[in-house]
Formats: structure tokens, sequence, C-alpha cells
């Protein structure tokens, strides 16, 4: 409980004072808000136009939702088949590995080329970086079941499928769920990306857009909107992992009061 | 209660194994024969690295013996899977599952319906101890517990012949003597036939009606001694003091065999 309370207290606390100096230098240094706005400015403009922010901030939702759920499906189902097939794992896992070193910023315009304006190519974009994550962490799951229960489920005469849906899967999910929290962080990172690039719509846009327009304390209101996203998402996984993996949390609960 | 009567129901002549390791050959089963009957509770005893592990993985058909056989019902097979279920030190229990669904995972697999197979675990659960734990998950029970829900698992698959290989041998020697009185309690109400593999020769003792002694590696059996005691059985009798010598004589020959 006690920990508890320094885990989220002491981050806020952090917060408020960053937050305090920060205002108290802009006003000391007098910078123009066109360089730098101040916290307050930007929480008023957050505040101001607030329709206009959630308006954009639900495109981008929208096309991290989808590009995450792409992901997760192709991504799981790959690693099944990888994970079923030793010449699949050979011919699959060094290209998944070495599709890695091509930055995304590099594709993208191809994208939008193949996709169009529209959310397809940030749907695209979230799930081409997310999926590494998930194939790897999926992988390396299903691999770390434990020789003696398989050795048991062999006694007990399981069937493959047995072995694979009482055992397997099972252990798998802790490894994914770590999978889809780095996922979560970095498929913010597609969809702004995609629309940068090229959008009519989305935070991302309006960053470009508000930038633009020397409206600074806009563009900081955006990224303020997509870090809550991101944390926002993170939390839904988080409270999905309870509940999915409920075993994780009792052991680490079990270990921590004693 | 003298079980050995007719044929038995387990025959085993002549097990050997070999494992090569690069071009060193080592020769870890020398021609192993034992035999059990319906119901008989019998314990393997010998010291530390005398095969016992391979033997045990050779009946649950992981590994294939080089020479012997295994005669079941009279009629020969290639090892003794379908027919025994398995348990050992580890309790290998799943972390996601509770204690009632860890219990009934034998049965899950041989097909029944998880919601009947629960009802019937759900009435075991007091001889076993665990009667307010079906919902805990492994994590959260004692040591003693988890075995017990291992022991659990291994009855309700129903099999006629147990293997249990140093069942209770990562357990304190408190907890040790309670689930060996459990198991007494469950081999007398559901009586399949026992095979226990255990370095403890006590625990052989106040278990078995009859104890194999092996020797050391290549581990063959180099004797047999019935135990016809009423159970319980205190290890403080005086005729159970005369049995504990006797296999302590013939093990200590072993260990001394094994020292350089």
């Amino acid at each position: 409980m006690k920990a508890r309370f320094y885990n989220t207290g002491l981050p806020i606390a952090l917060l408020v004072i960053l937050g305090l100096g920060w205002e108290a230098s802009v006003r000391l240094f007098e910078i123009p808000p066109y360089v730098l706005p101040g916290p307050l400015q930007i929480l008023e403009v957050m505040w101001q136009r607030m329709d206009l922010l959630a308006a954009h901030g639900l495109v981008t939702l929208t096309e991290i939702g989808l590009g995450f759920w792409v992901a997760l499906v192709v991504g799981f189902t790959l690693a099944v088949l990888i994970h079923s097939s030793q010449i699949l794992e050979w011919a699959f896992l060094p290209l998944i590995i070495s599709s890695q070193t091509i930055p995304v910023f590099a594709i993208a315009p191809l994208l939008i080329l193949w996709f169009g304006y529209g959310i397809g190519s940030k749907v695209v974009m979230t799930a081409i970086i997310v999926f590494f994550t998930i194939v790897i962490n999926t992988v390396e799951g299903l691999k770390a079941a434990d020789p003696d229960t398989l050795a048991l489920l062999k006694i007990l005469e399981a069937t493959p499928g047995q072995v694979f849906f009482k055992v397997r899967i099972p252990q798998s999910l802790p490894f994914v769920f770590s999978g889809i929290k780095i996922g979560v962080a970095v498929s913010v990172i597609g969809a702004v990306i995609g629309e940068w690039v090229g959008a009519r719509e989305g935070l991302g846009y309006l960053m470009i857009h508000a930038n633009a327009q020397l409206q600074v304390e806009l563009v900081f209101a955006s990224i303020a909107w997509l870090s809550i996203l991101g944390t926002g998402l993170y939390g839904v996984v988080v409270v999905l992992e309870r509940l999915l993996v409920p075993w994780r949390q009792r052991a680490a609960s079990l270990i921590s009061e004693s | 209660m003298n079980k050995r009567t007719g044929d038995p129901l387990l025959q085993i002549n002549g097990l050997s194994r070999a494992f090569s390791n690069g071009k060193d050959k080592l020769q870890v089963l020398q021609s192993v024969s034992l035999d059990a009957c319906e119901g008989e509770f019998i314990a393997i005893i010998g010291p530390s690295g005398c095969g016992k592990s391979t033997f045990f993985n050779i009946l649950a058909g992981l590994i294939s013996p080089d020479e012997g056989n295994i005669m079941l019902d009279g009629k020969k097979v290639p090892h003794l899977r379908g027919r025994m279920a398995y348990m050992q030190q580890k309790d290998l229990l799943l972390p996601w599952r509770n204690t009632l669904d860890n219990a009934i995972l034998g049965m899950e697999i041989q097909g029944r319906h998880k919601r009947s197979a629960r009802e019937q675990a759900r009435e075991l659960l007091k001889i076993f101890g665990l009667e307010g734990f079906e919902e805990h998950y492994p994590q959260e029970l004692s040591g003693g517990m988890r075995q017990r829900v291992a022991l659990m698992r291994t009855i309700l698959c129903k099999k006629d012949i147990l293997l249990l290989d140093e069942p209770f041998g990562a357990l304190d020697a408190m907890t040790r003597g309670i689930m060996q009185r459990w198991l007494l309690k469950v081999w007398g109400q559901f009586g399949p036939s026992v095979l226990l593999v255990t370095h403890d020769v006590e625990e052989a003792l106040i278990l078995a009606d009859r104890i194999y002694v092996m020797t050391s590696r290549p581990g063959s059996i180099k004797g047999s001694l019935q135990v016809s005691f009423e159970r319980p059985r205190r290890i403080t009798q005086a005729d159970m003091v005369d049995c504990k010598k006797y296999l302590l004589e013939l093990l200590e020959e072993e260990i001394m065999v094994g020292q350089p």
C-alpha cells in the first residue's frame, strides 16, 4: 500500500514541480508563446480547443486501435506458424528480425502512395511497427513451456491440440502481454509518423498544421493528448492483463507481501 | 495384509539401458527385473544416481530400453502409458489453473467434460485436505498442499498403476510424514498398484508391502524385502528397526562401492 502511494504520488509530484519550474522560467525570461508557451497556457488551449483536439484524437485513436488489431492477429498467427514448424522458423525469423533495420520513416511515403491519404496508410504503419514485438514475444512465449510439464502431458496421452491450448497458449500469455505493452508505446509513433507524412486529420496532422501557423500552444496541446492516449491505452492493456493473466499478479503480490 | 496372490499384474524382465555421451558409454540400468501384484504397494530404494528415474521414464514410455520387456496382465507392452499415472518430486501444477482445475487436468485430457470432472473432484477435496482451497492458485498454496493437488490429479486419472518418483523428496520431514499418511489413506480408498521410488528407507518401510533395493550404477535389483506388518506402522517398532538395519546395510555396501 505504501509502495503504491509512492508509485503514483511521486511521479505526479515531480510533474507538478517540473511544470511550476517551466511556468516560472517562461514568465521570468519573458519567452514569447510562439517559441515556448507555459504549461498553464497549454492547459488553457487544451480546454478551449477541446472539440478540435478530441475530433483529431479520435481519428488517431482509431488508427492505433485498428493497426494494433491487425498486428496482433497477423503477429500471433505468424508466431504460431513459426512455432509449429522448424522450417518456417528458419525461413521467417531472420527476415522478420532484419526487417526491423528498415526505418518506418523510410517507407512511410510509399505507404501513403499505396494506401492513400486516409486512415488505411496509418493503420498499416502502426501495424508494421507493432507487429515485430508481438511476433518475437509470442514465439518466445510458446517456446517457454516447461519440458517436465510437456512430459506430463505426454504421459497423460494429450493430443498436440490439447498440449497447445492447455499449456503452450496460457504459458505464452505473459510474454504476449509484454510484447503488447511495448507495442502500445510504439503504436502511437507509427500513427503520428503516418499523419506527418500525409494526412487530412489526426493529432499528427494537427501538430504539423499548428506548427506551420506558429500556434505552438496547439502543438504542445496535441503532444499532451498523444501522451494521454498512449498512457490510457497502456492502462487498458494492464487491466486486460490482470483479467486474462490473473496468476501472474497473484504471484507478484505474494512476493511483495513477504 | 498379503496381496501376493495369483499372477502378478505387472512383470518387468531384464530392463537394461545405456546412454552414450560421445564415445563414452554409460550403462545406467543393468537387467532390472521386478513384479507387482494388483493393489500392491512396491517401494524401490537405491543410492542416488542408481538409475531410478531412467527406470520410471522407461515405464512411462519417455525413453525406450535397450533390452528387456514389460508384461502387463501377462501381455507384452512397450510401456505403461494409458494404464499408469505418474507423479514426481516437482508438482508440475499449471500456474494458471486453480486447485480444482489442476486436479482435473488428467480427466480433461481423457475427454471428460469440465463440469462433471469438477463435480467429481469437488467431492474428493476433503479426503485430500484441500477443502476451502479449491479456488486458490498453486502460488498461494504451501509445498505440502501443492503436492496433495498433484496427488489428487494423479489419482483422478483413475489408472490402476501409480508411479511415484520421490514424490515427497522436496518436503520437510514433518510435512513428509503427514503426506505419507495421506498417501496410505488414498491408496486404501482407491486401491491402485503403486511403484514408489525413494531414497528414504523409513518412507519405504512405513508405506510399502514390498521393498526392492537397487545397486549403484549400473542399477540392478540387489534384493527385496517383504514387509507384512499391519498399518499404520511406526518406525520405532522393534521389528521395523530390524528391517531398517537390514536395508541400510544393503544400501551402505552400495554407497561404499560407489566411493572411489
